[in-house]
């Protein structure tokens, strides 16, 4: 009862959060096929380097 | 003049006649339904693999499908849920994420079902605004 199908890790959740998220906004924020995608590209990158920089603050404040 | 204006604008609103909210209803039921019902396949088509994705796999991680509401985060939660439309209704018949479970993956799961909501409802307000002309 307590075995989840499917356990990513926590880097591999933030990928997958930021694919999904990232897709809907490009799609829906912009007007082109084009601009969705480089719309997206942003939001993706964005989304996954904020996670990075947020989780080295993290460990350098637990020091 | 005027009537020719009057009658082109007719013509142009021929396709979009209905009611202008289906759209959006049909959008929030199911996941790019409101993209689909305006032909947008290819849009549609990403949302629903998007949105679908993001719900599907929170079950999997053993995410909270919210059922009733104690306090404000559970109102917040129950309201994201919501936004899921139909796939909520099902998970909820099928009884899908009843059990909740204290383990990291299955609080990612939660958040992503409450997201998936979330950004369903963002998904047909874009429906709406491609009906009514708003979008393109």
């Amino acid at each position: 009862m307590g075995n989840a199908i499917f356990q990513p890790s926590h880097f591999t959740a933030v990928l997958l959060f930021a694919l999904f998220a990232s897709t809907v906004f490009g799609i829906t924020q912009r007007q082109t096929p084009r601009n969705m995608l480089r719309y997206g590209l942003y939001c993706f990158v964005l989304f996954v380097a904020a996670a990075i920089a947020l989780s080295w603050l993290m460990y350098f404040i637990a020091q | 003049m005027t009537t020719e204006e009057n009658k082109k604008t007719s013509t142009n609103s021929g396709s979009q006649e209905g009611f202008v909210y289906l759209p959006l209803i049909a959008g929030w039921l199911v996941p790019g339904g409101g993209h689909f019902l305006l032909r947008k396949w290819g849009r549609g088509a990403l949302l629903a693999a998007a949105i679908l994705g993001m719900f599907v796999l929170g079950l999997a991680m053993q995410g909270k499908v919210y059922a009733n509401a104690h306090d404000i985060l559970d109102i917040l939660g129950l309201a994201g849920d919501l936004g899921n439309g139909l796939p909520y209704v099902i998970s909820r018949m099928l009884g899908l994420g009843d059990v909740q479970v204290m383990v990291t993956t299955a609080d990612y799961g939660t958040r992503f079902i409450v997201v998936a909501g979330l950004l369903n409802i963002i998904a047909a307000v874009d429906a709406h605004n491609l009906r009514t002309g708003r979008k393109s």
